[in-house]
């Protein structure tokens, strides 16, 4: 069992969890990621790191309300406990250049600040790119904001609400013409992955994505998490997550990752159902 | 009767009997257990059958050499006790192996009954001593010895060398990736041919012996063994099993409902998804499966399609049934519950229909050549002859591949193919601190193999590190 020591909610649907796992947290690097399992009946589920800390003995996780398993977790408060919590599980991300432009897109902004951080604090000039479809989604500006100068902070929603409104490739392009960046790192919903990759391989600049499908068990054995990267099948969970973006095949991970997405719907009901009940 | 004068005569005339089976229709409806295993009745009738041979060929066929007439002549005396003591020698799996070793190619392919007949069927008095585990003696346990030992995965390669070493008088401690114990005894075997309760009970019987148990810890992510042996640990054995599936590599492999074999297995049998949405994790529900493969895995694919109510499920092979590595048990109980065989096709490309996921599978037909290094007849494309079979869920079990997380656990020397080197005899590797075995070492093998080599590396363990005072 691992204690849950602080439920923080960034909106509506975005929350965060600060687990007691001293050992994970000894181990734990950018761009790893945990395997949760929340109850007994559970499904396994991978949150990247959000931060960790070895001297407390903690690792934390931010989450989206998109599933049966999310909504669950957000009814879960501070002092509950999670039934299992493995990692860190992946390859910790790597990251070659000096000047690096860092992409988060909606709850990958999670993923992006630890990333942004660890290569801020070895030396790294680091301008980040944060998108969101409105300001309300817009997850760790604060964060962000104190680790980077102003004009290193590029703030983009789709509707216009906040920043500049439009996409995550329009500031990177800016960046790369201006040839402010020598390296990219993305993490995201796959178009927005997919199209930063268009664009940094326009201007010939390495671009890394960190992706996000299905996993079981997270450890290598059961395959669900492959995904086609230069013409070869890897597996996001030992290979990953993190893959160079140009050689990934975004349709295939876009396919496999909405592969459950009737199953999830009903998981989603049947709870909403049972949860109904319980209050009556 | 078979003492005539005493003098041991075995009941020539009794034909073998048959498995204690439920009804294959009806049990292809559900998880349960298809073999319920003798009775005593039949168990007594059955050890009634074996010879005694002063040279039993049986026990040259069991990998780990099990007193096999010994146990078989307890059980016809009715001390199941001491008939367990027997086995517990050389095995402390007996309920599990009696279960799940290819006995055809082992105890029973050697069994002298065999060549005019049918062999004693071994393998079920096995399980049935192994069914009652309250009657075996008290296992000796040896004064602590003040060692400490970590055991990396609790599949059932690691489960017998922490018995054996906790019996020994070491002090260990099992770290385990899933948040529960038996590795492909739960995530892959499924509960029709191996109950969960019984690897529970072996589970059970090791907390009871001492051993300490640490789930959801990956060793090589959340330790090493360098941190491990800092901590204290005197010693490791490293029994991860070989993890990462072996790939077709053909078009479609990647297709939404085409799965591995241990995806599809794992999701049913360790997290449940049978059972959804009562437990959170889902699986397909497909009309026509298609399983490729002819080993134990590919078995236990087809079986587990047919329980999710598919309407027709195929087994393709590339060689014919003859020459597929599966228990012979096995492929028979997957005919008997309407899974369809074809032989000889190969699988060329995974073709997607309209929703984007796999729809059909083009499958190349073989014929059989000249034997290959394995014996086996090679199987050789027949020019232009390809098949298109409805497919709306493929599995691939044609093996697996070592995981790269076993080289991240210490400083023991790997292979080429990603597999730890260790010493055939004593599992001792290239650092002496450190012992594998199973399938982390051989590659994929079976349960018993793995066991034995538990066994071995427990006792040299034991004789380098604290021999045990008789």
């Amino acid at each position: 069992m691992y204690k849950i020591l602080q439920k923080t909610q960034f909106s509506e649907k975005v929350f965060e969890f600060r687990i007691e796992a001293p050992q994970m947290a000894k181990h734990a690097h950018a761009g790893q990621f945990l395997m949760v399992r929340a109850n007994e009946t559970g499904e396994r589920v991978p949150f990247t790191f959000a931060d960790w800390n070895p001297e407390e003995g903690w690792v934390e996780f931010i989450f989206m309300v998109v599933g049966k398993t999310t909504m669950m977790l957000s009814h879960y408060e501070a002092g509950d406990y999670l039934e299992d919590v493995t990692g860190p599980l992946g390859q910790p991300t790597q990251m070659s250049g000096n000047r690096i432009a860092v992409i988060g897109g909606g709850v990958g902004l999670a993923i992006a600040f630890p990333v942004a951080r660890q290569l801020v604090s070895t030396g790294h000039e680091v301008h980040a790119i944060m998108g969101a479809r409105t300001k309300d989604l817009l997850l760790l500006e604060d964060q962000f904001r104190s680790i980077l100068d102003d004009d290193h902070v590029h703030i983009t929603t789709d509707d216009g609400s906040y920043g500049e409104k439009g996409v995550v490739t329009a500031p990177l392009e800016r960046l790369l013409q201006a040839k402010a960046v020598d390296e990219v790192f993305c993490v995201g919903p796959v178009p927005m992955m997919k199209f930063s990759a268009l664009t940094a391989q326009k201007y010939n600049t390495p671009i890394t994505a960190s992706l996000n499908p299905i996993m079981v068990d997270g450890t290598g054995m059961c395959g669900c998490c492959r995904v086609e990267v230069g013409g070869q099948t890897k597996f996001a969970c030992v290979d990953g997550p993190d893959f160079d973006a140009t050689q990934v095949n975004w349709n295939d991970l876009r396919a496999r990752q909405a592969a459950y997405r009737t199953e999830e719907g009903q998981a989603v009901k049947a709870y909403e159902e049972a949860n109904c009940a319980c209050q009556k | 009767m078979p003492e005539v004068n005493g003098r041991w005569i075995a009941d020539m005339k009794a034909p073998r009997t048959p498995a204690n089976e439920e009804d294959p229709k009806e049990r292809a409806k559900d998880f349960r257990p298809v073999d319920k295993g003798f009775t005593e009745e039949m168990a007594v009738a059955e050890a009634a059958r074996c010879m005694r041979c002063k040279k039993p060929l049986c026990v040259e066929g069991c990998p780990v050499n099990i007193n096999i007439p010994a146990f078989i002549e307890k059980i016809y005396e009715h001390k199941f006790g001491e008939g367990l003591d027997i086995i517990h020698e050389q095995s402390m799996l007996p309920a599990i192996c009696g279960r799940v070793c290819p006995q055809e190619t082992q105890c029973e392919g050697r069994c002298v009954r065999g060549k005019k007949g049918e062999p004693v069927a071994i393998g079920q008095l096995e399980r049935f001593l192994g069914d009652q585990p309250e009657l075996a003696s008290k296992p000796k346990m040896a004064p602590k010895n003040g060692k400490k030992v970590a055991v990396v995965g609790c599949g059932p390669s690691g489960i017998t060398c922490a018995g054996e070493l906790a019996r020994n008088g070491f002090d260990v401690t099992v770290f385990e990736a899933f948040f529960t114990g038996g590795g492909v005894l739960v995530y892959g075997i499924p509960e029709f041919r191996l109950p969960k309760a019984v690897v529970k009970r072996e589970i059970d019987g090791l907390k009871e012996l001492g051993v300490k148990f640490q789930f959801n810890s990956v060793v090589g992510r959340i330790t090493n063994a360098e941190e491990l042996f800092a901590e204290g640990y005197d010693a490791m054995y490293i029994a991860t099993g070989a993890g990462l599936p072996k790939m077709l590599k053909i078009p479609g492999e990647n297709l939404p409902n085409v799965f591995f074999a241990n995806e599809y297995l794992t999701r049913v049998n360790l997290m449940k998804a049978n059972k959804f949405p009562e437990y959170d994790t889902p699986t397909k529900h497909a009309k026509n499966v298609v399983v490729f493969g002819g080993g134990n895995v590919a078995m236990d694919s087809v079986r587990t399609a047919l329980r999710l109510g598919a309407e027709t499920v195929t087994l393709c092979y590339r060689r014919t049934e003859a020459e597929m590595p599966a228990r012979r048990a096995e492929v028979e109980h997957a005919k008997a519950e309407g899974v369809i065989i074809h032989e000889l096709a190969s699988p060329v490309e995974f073709i997607a229909g309209d929703d984007g996921a796999v729809s059909a599978v083009k499958v190349q037909n073989m014929k059989l050549g000249e034997p290959d290094a394995s014996g086996r007849r090679r199987p050789i494309p027949i020019e232009g002859s390809v098949d298109v079979l409805p497919c709306d869920l493929g599995v691939s079990a044609i093996g697996t591949n070592a995981n790269p997380i076993a080289k991240l656990i210490g400083p023991e020397k790997i292979n080429k193919w990603g597999y730890i080197e260790a010493d055939e005899k004593t599992g001792q590797t290239s650092d002496p601190r450190i012992w594998a075995g199973g399938d982390i070492v051989t590659g994929a093998a079976t349960v018993i193999l793995a066991m034995g080599a538990g066994k071995a590396a427990a006792a040299d363990m034991t004789a380098k590190l604290a021999p045990v005072k008789e």
